[in-house]
């Protein structure tokens, strides 16, 4: 590689990738994001280049493999280019056939489309899904077709161009203006303005200065910034690089948690490409500015992610949070202006760059512009990345992105903001989704979490996960959170397994006030959240438990028992045999029944038991009903006497 | 050799010195050490301590604050049971609850044999397979307790 001196040198390596590069010859796009390669992509990979050489096409078609698409139900997913035909849950024996009918014969193979369940249409192209159609991908688009481990891939979709636009052509007065007007906010939970941020930096009187990454994403069922680093890591640079020349600094960190190996190895390799090119180094791009960048792996904690936290471990010490007397944008590591963004921000900075704060505006809403991107799971039907404008009603992304809640079962409410976010009902739906809307129903933005719930879910349960997830994680340096998340566990524990006492909720409450006034983080001030949120809008699911012992969704192990309704019983055996406590008693043509006793509520016969017969139930509140008589329990062979 | 063999001292050295020594990268060091070497002997830590000039207290300190490090030695096969949202509303509890009783171990746990150790993780990320369970870094997707047997019982 070259290093690249100017914009108009960027511009020349540019026409001389985009030279080389055919837009008509067929190139097979894989995914091979975290996900798809757990469903098995790096075996469709193997597949697909022993496939292309055996049947001689090796210099007729690309083969690349991409970052995370965001569909991550359907993964793995192969998207074949130009004609951008999508096939979907790919598996290697699949590939002989769509290397000789697709690319060699051009047929389209219906049976891997995508299926519209609600018209059971087949639908060729990717963009034309659904889960796709009802996007506005700005940030994470380009996913789908670049190899996030070559630059050229980047440089020929306009990588880089922005950091040029920027170096060449504005003052880093006008980087911090245009960042302002864009009214970019914080994409990694508070919702704090970007180029505020920025600008309290940029005006610290201190020489040295630092940019961070902020990328130690730690919400459980949330992946959209591993998704973008993986995917993506140049257009983070990209962003990095411009706020540095924005703030005056020229180091700058990217902080990853250890636990996304693939984006520690995605990062270090862009980061190696970008230095080569010189786009980081010294005297970048003609400009005279020098910015240099260094991975840090987080090593499982999930506090190291508030920001003073995080710029303490930077340091080589434990990552616990500060008192913030003086912000960290004016006194952070090392005790000098550092500015902290989250992945998605830094990656937002390129576009408002390129294509102007007035661009940028049009999407959103009034106090929350661009898009943002969510990471929806749970009890939905499309699990996957989606990317909407800030204010896209939430029943818009659950339903039309979404697909809906599996198996006809009834939606129940949503859980924003990660695990210090809040729980949004059903009544909420039409709630259109923004930092301001989001708060003022008792939940967060966060950093883009949104699991879904139905009506197999129990709230009191979830909070209860939630508050053991922020006990555990707990830096255990201030008391209320520290002890009063304990309490609060407790409580919810008892809760659950049906040892409640009138006038836990109020307890509950305050423990919570105290916790939001008194806690030193922001993860105690907002743990609270969830028990709130929830108290707010599913009381009387606590009071349930509570008064009558009885869990309504039916899924609190302590508060339920399993049962065989004997009219329903067809005696066939196959929870019997696969009951891995041995507790149903029955056999061939005799009604089964389980012992009480025995019985480990593991569910594996509610789940075992055909649909038809639906013998297996659940009960709450209410006794088991006593055995049928022994003699009873003999089935007739029914077909014979009628 | 089994995993709970020392760790030779040449190589934390090595380790020490792609980091040039320097303090603040002690928790990149200890990551290293622990992802070569499954875990953290105390002479490892030790000798961190002298090289770095740290003290080892300090080094306790990041080395028990963190999830990553474990000061005991880990069984062949790792099992990772996925406690992120999305499995935990699909089910992942009662998977948990199953490996348990099969394992006779609890999280954080190594049975006597060194067969298997027993991890809860926050996130894996691959939420659409919920509910997760990994073992030796082998994802085994839309997991039920009635599955978990058949695929443990492949390990030995």
């Amino acid at each position: 590689m070259v290093r690249i001196k100017s914009p108009a040198e960027l511009e020349e390596l540019r026409k001389g990738i985009l030279s080389k590069r055919d837009p008509n010859k067929p190139c097979i796009t894989l995914c091979s994001g975290s996900a798809c390669l757990a469903s098995g992509s790096g075996e469709v990979a193997a597949s697909l280049e022993e496939e292309i050489k055996k049947q001689g096409l090796r210099d007729e078609v690309d083969v690349r493999k991409t970052g995370c698409h965001g569909f991550c139900e359907r993964g793995p997913i192969i998207v074949i280019h130009p004609e951008e035909i999508g096939y979907f849950q790919i598996e290697p024996k699949a590939v002989p056939e769509i290397v000789s009918q697709t690319i060699k014969e051009k047929k389209v193979i219906e049976r891997l489309l995508y299926t519209d369940p609600s018209t059971n249409e087949k639908i060729i192209h990717e963009s034309e899904i659904p889960f796709y159609k009802n996007q506005e991908r700005l940030v994470f688009g380009s996913n789908g077709s670049i190899d996030p481990t070559s630059i050229d891939d980047y440089l020929a979709i306009g990588g880089y161009s922005a950091l040029a636009k920027a170096l060449s052509g504005m003052t880093p007065e006008q980087v911090l203006k245009e960042v302002k007007k864009s009214n970019l906010r914080g994409r990694g939970g508070g919702g704090f303005p970007t180029g505020r941020k920025w600008e309290g930096s940029r005006n610290a009187p201190d020489e040295i200065k630092y940019v961070i990454v902020n990328a130690d994403e730690g919400d459980p069922g949330a992946y959209m910034n591993r998704s973008t680093l993986e995917g993506n890591p140049h257009s983070v640079l990209e962003g990095l690089i411009i706020g540095a020349y924005a703030i005056g600094a020229h180091e700058g960190y990217i902080y990853v948690r250890q636990e996304y190996p693939l984006a520690v190895e995605n990062v270090g390799i862009a980061i190696k490409q970008a230095e080569e090119y010189g786009f980081l180094g010294k005297n970048i791009l003609g400009s005279g500015f020098d910015f240099t960048v260094k991975v840090h792996q987080g090593a499982g904690a999930f506090v190291s992610g508030e920001s003073t936290a995080l710029m303490t471990a930077l340091e080589g010490r434990v990552g616990e949070p500060r008192p913030k007397y003086i912000r960290s944008n004016i006194k952070g590591l090392w005790n000098r202006p550092s500015v902290l963004n989250n992945v998605e921000t830094w990656a937002n900075v390129p576009l408002i760059i390129n294509k102007g704060a007035g661009w940028f505006i049009q999407f959103g809403t009034e106090g929350s512009k661009g898009t943002k991107i969510f990471s929806l799971v749970g009890k939905i039907n499309n699990t996957g990345l989606v990317e909407v404008p800030m204010g896209t009603p939430l029943k818009d992304i659950i339903y039309k992105i979404g697909g809906g809640i599996p198996g006809g079962k009834r939606f129940k409410a949503v859980q924003t903001g990660g695990p210090s976010g809040g729980c949004i009902p059903a009544e909420l739906l039409d709630l259109e989704v923004d930092f301001d809307e989001l708060t003022k129903a008792g939940s967060m933005m966060g950093s883009g979490g949104m699991i879904v719930m139905d009506e197999d879910t129990c709230m009191v349960d979830v909070v209860r996960y939630f508050i053991n997830f922020l006990t555990d994680e707990s830096g255990g340096k201030c008391v209320p959170c520290r002890e009063g998340l304990r309490q609060m566990y407790k409580i919810l524990t008892n809760i659950t397994e049906g040892k409640g006492r009138e006038g836990d909720i109020e307890l509950l409450e305050e423990l919570s006030e105290t916790a939001i006034e008194a806690s030193l983080c922001a993860l105690g001030k907002s743990a609270p959240n969830p028990i709130l949120s929830t108290i707010r809008y599913f009381r009387d699911e606590y009071e349930a438990h509570i008064k009558e012992k009885k869990c309504p969704a039916l899924s609190c192990k302590e508060l339920i028992s399993y049962y065989i309704d004997p009219d329903k019983c067809q005696a066939c055996m196959i929870c019997l045999r696969k009951c891995p406590a041995e507790a149903i008693d029955g056999g061939k043509k005799k009604i089964h029944i389980i012992d009480q006793e025995k019985c480990t509520k593991c569910g594996t016969c509610f789940e075992a038991c055909p649909p038809r017969f639906g013998a297996v139930q659940k009960i709450s509140g209410e006794p088991v009903p006593l055995p049928i008589p022994e003699e009873a329990r003999i089935i007739a062979r029914e077909n014979k006497e009628r | 050799m089994g995993k709970e063999a020392a760790m030779d001292t040449d190589r934390i050295d090595q380790i020490i010195d792609k980091h040039q020594g320097e303090a603040s990268s002690l928790i990149q060091i200890l990551l290293e050490i622990q992802s070569e070497h499954h875990w953290l002997p105390k002479e490892a830590l030790e000798r961190v301590s002298e090289k770095l000039q740290v003290p080892l207290t300090r080094i306790q300190h990041i080395a028990t604050f963190y999830k990553a490090f474990s000061l005991v030695p880990k069984g062949r096969h790792e099992i990772h049971i996925c406690m992120g949202t999305a499995c935990h509303v699909r089910g992942a509890p009662r998977v948990l609850d199953t490996v348990q009783d099969l394992t006779g171990i609890k999280p954080g746990e190594t049975d006597l044999d060194l067969k298997f150790s027993l991890e809860t993780v926050n996130c894996l990320g691959c939420c659409a397979l919920g509910p997760v369970m990994e073992v030796d870094g082998k994802y085994h997707g839309k997991m039920v307790p009635a599955k978990t047997g058949d695929i443990l019982k492949n390990y030995d």
